[in-house]
Parts: structure tokens; C-alpha cells; sequence
């Protein structure tokens, strides 16, 4: 009887993945998921801290995705080595902050050195030729076999056919023939593959599964790192980033403004850390300062402060500052007008 | 009992803390996890349906959600 072979499948949550993966099960081969949280991933966060967004059905997709299959899922913390991927791409960027090519080679490579340590035979992806982003060019996809160090121990199911064949295809561990050519943008192959399998309700994110390919998002991270002279970044930072209306009416400081009850309350978390505001006179949003704030510059946050409060039309409107040492002082502020408010200091 | 603090983890953080913490513990070792991210309520219980580990309670105290659940054997 011949030896059951183990594959790893990097599991995004998205439809693709979901496929490959089926596709070498299939095979009588043993499947098991890995999925990396790099701190930038578009699964749940938003949803958690919306309040707006609170009874709108939440799940994690890859948690989904892996029930759907029957497989094991394995989510890997790789906050930290990510920061040298995010700051030093070799690859550059795509269109905003998004290192996908380097995401990529890191990825594969993470799941190479998981395979090895549990002594699993090869590694699945979804990817596609020809589809969007950059890692999945034709010219891109050796690159990540040679930089990720899975050479031909990597098996992309979904476009097999149109790849050299690789270990486990030439080794009869897997039939080629059972794998798929598909390649370009159009998603119509892998619909019909779903219906075939009988998946439905899987996940079709339109913006990706990275905040980093999020135009808005990668301008709030270039905003902070020059501010901070510095492009170090911990995970509370980006996950404020997602959060509230990020204002820098002073190179030296910002403001990020509660939208609504659910962000105020994930603000309220890091009240510790950060001097912030709130006005005691009117009902209106947390405000936290991020950076160093002269008396002069209080005075201007506490007025935008007020501003985003129920007394934006007051004549002047009391806001409670308070300090990381625990003290607090009050200051009466006339509200900015909405003219005052200056555009470029919406980040 | 093995307690786990995840207030203010946003997942997946709170099911990657569980799961690096069932992983140190023998089948029918329990662990109470307490979170604050609602969307630990389906995740963490996923996670333990895919992983062969049981959901014991679920909970929620105003703001808090606590959920305990026993290591399985893995199969």
C-alpha cells in the first residue's frame, strides 16, 4: 500500500485557496491549512470594533474555509518577522503599501519550514497565472519558489497545467492530469469549480485581504512613520490605523476622532497611553493625541474636539484633557467651524 | 482550570492565543478564555469544532465574553 502523503495548504479564507486545496484532497492526500496573521489582515478587525457593524453575521473565512474542507487550521502569528517584509521589500510595492511579492515568498517560505518541522510532503497555494497581484505573474511565480526556498515541493493546483511539473506531480504523488490550467482574471472557471465541489456562501472580497492594498490605509501608515521619523510600527499602531478619523492639524502631533460608539469604546482601551480628550459639556467622541501636544496645540485639539461633538455649534463647549499620569484639566473652547477645519489635516 | 486573558485582542489574536495555549496542555485540560472581540464568540468555537477540542460554555457578561472549552485528543 503505498504511503499516504501530507500537503500544507496556505489558507487565505478566499475562494482559491479553498479550491486548491479540495483539488489535492481529492487525491487521497492528507490536507492540513496554515494561515498568517501579519497584523494587516482585512479578517474581522472592522467588524469588531463598528458597533454599526455589530449584528452583521461575523465569521473568520479561513476558519470557514477549513471547516468546509473538514481540515485542521493552523493560524500563525508573524506580527514580528513581517515588519522586515512591510519595511524592506526587495520586490517593492504595489499600487499602495501592499509588498505582495515578498508577502508571497515569506509566506510559502513560513509554510516550508512548518512543513518540515511536522514532516509534511509539500505545499499547496491557490494562486492563478495571470491574476492579480504581482506574485501571481507568470514571470513572478518562480520567483517564489526560488526565494521561498519550496523549489518544486510548491503546488499551485489551479494553474498546474500551465507550470513545469513539479516533486510531487513527477513523483506520482499527485496526477497532474487531475489538476487545472486555469490562468488570466476571469473568474468564471473557478465559480463553475465551486459548483462543482458544491461550495457556495464562500468569501469574494473585493478589496483583497491585505489593509496594506487599501489606498486610504497605506496613506495613514506613511503618515506615521514620517511623522515619527521612524517606520517601526507595533501592532497596537496599525490596528489604530483602522480606526476613527485620523486628523494632523500639526506636523508633530494627530488626532484620531471616534466615528461612532463602537470606535470610542475601542479607543477607551488605550486611554493609558495616550493623553486624550472629551467633552464634558456635550455628548461627543474620544480623542485620542498622538504625539506631543504644546499647551497651544491642546487648546487646538480640544477645539476639534469640539467640533466632532454635539457642540459643534455651541459658543463654547467645556473638554476634559487628560494626562497618561492620571491628572486631567478642563478647557473652554469655542468649537471650529467647518471652514476652520482645514482639508489637508484629514490624513 | 488554565485562564486566558484576551480583552482587547481583536481576532484572530484571541483563537491564536487559544491555540498556543491548548497546545501546551494534555487531552481534558480545560481553559477558560475571556475576550471582548464579539466575533471570538463564532471563531473560537470554529476553531475548536476543526481542531477536535470542545466547547464547554459560552457566556456573555455585559461587555465580556467568556468561553470555556476542553483540549481533545487531537483527532
Amino acid at each position: 500500500m503505498s504511503q499516504q502523503r501530507k500537503a500544507v495548504a496556505l489558507i487565505s479564507g478566499g475562494l482559491d485557496s479553498l479550491l486548491a486545496a479540495r483539488a489535492i484532497m481529492e487525491q487521497g492526500v492528507h490536507v492540513e491549512g496554515l494561515n498568517f496573521f501579519t497584523g494587516f489582515c482585512v479578517e474581522g478587525h472592522t467588524h469588531a470594533i463598528r458597533k454599526k457593524d455589530k449584528q452583521k453575521p461575523k465569521r473568520n473565512n479561513a476558519l470557514w474555509v477549513a471547516e468546509q474542507l473538514g481540515i485542521k487550521l493552523h493560524i500563525i502569528d508573524v506580527i514580528e518577522p513581517y515588519k522586515d517584509v512591510l519595511l524592506n521589500p526587495k520586490h517593492g510595492y504595489g499600487a499602495n503599501l501592499n509588498p505582495c511579492l515578498d508577502c508571497k515568498c515569506f509566506m510559502v517560505g513560513k509554510a516550508l519550514q512548518w512543513m518540515r518541522e511536522h514532516d509534511f510532503d509539500f505545499i499547496i497555494t491557490g494562486e492563478v497565472v495571470g491574476q492579480r497581484p504581482k506574485s501571481q505573474r507568470k514571470e513572478t511565480m518562480p520567483i517564489v519558489q526560488e526565494e521561498s526556498g519550496a523549489g518544486d515541493l510548491l503546488v499551485r493546483p489551479l494553474c498546474a497545467k500551465k507550470l513545469p511539473p513539479t516533486l510531487p506531480e513527477r513523483e506520482g504523488w499527485i496526477d497532474r492530469e487531475k489538476l487545472f490550467e486555469f490562468s488570466g482574471r476571469s473568474r468564471k472557471p473557478q465559480f463553475a469549480l465551486a459548483e462543482e465541489y458544491g461550495f457556495k456562501d464562500y468569501a469574494t472580497p473585493a478589496g483583497g485581504c491585505c489593509f496594506l492594498t487599501d489606498e486610504n490605509y497605506s496613506r495613514k501608515l506613511a503618515d506615521m512613520w514620517q511623522a515619527r521619523s521612524d517606520r517601526d510600527y507595533e501592532l497596537d499602531d496599525i490596528m489604530l490605523l483602522k480606526v476613527g478619523r485620523h486628523i494632523r492639524p500639526r506636523p508633530h502631533f494627530k488626532l484620531i476622532v471616534g466615528r461612532e460608539e463602537g470606535e470610542n469604546k475601542f479607543l477607551e482601551g488605550y486611554r493609558k497611553r495616550f493623553v486624550h480628550l472629551r467633552s464634558v459639556s456635550h455628548t461627543g467622541p474620544l480623542v485620542l493625541i498622538d504625539g506631543k501636544a504644546t499647551e497651544d496645540d491642546l487648546n487646538l485639539a480640544a477645539q476639534i474636539t469640539a467640533r466632532f461633538g454635539h457642540g459643534k455649534n455651541a459658543e463654547q463647549v467645556e473638554i476634559e484633557a487628560n494626562y497618561m499620569d492620571g491628572s486631567s484639566r478642563l478647557l473652554q473652547v469655542k468649537p471650529l467651524s467647518a471652514d476652520e477645519m482645514q482639508t489637508e489635516w484629514y490624513i | 482550570m488554565v485562564y486566558l486573558d484576551a480583552r482587547r485582542l481583536l481576532c484572530p489574536m484571541p483563537v491564536i492565543r487559544t491555540q498556543d495555549t491548548v497546545n501546551k496542555l494534555a487531552p481534558g485540560e480545560q481553559v477558560e478564555i475571556v475576550c471582548t472581540d464579539p466575533g471570538a464568540l463564532n471563531d473560537i468555537p470554529a476553531w475548536c469544532r476543526i481542531n477536535g477540542h470542545k466547547v464547554i460554555n459560552t457566556q456573555q457578561q455585559d461587555d465580556e465574553i467568556i468561553i470555556i472549552i476542553e483540549v481533545g485528543d487531537g483527532t
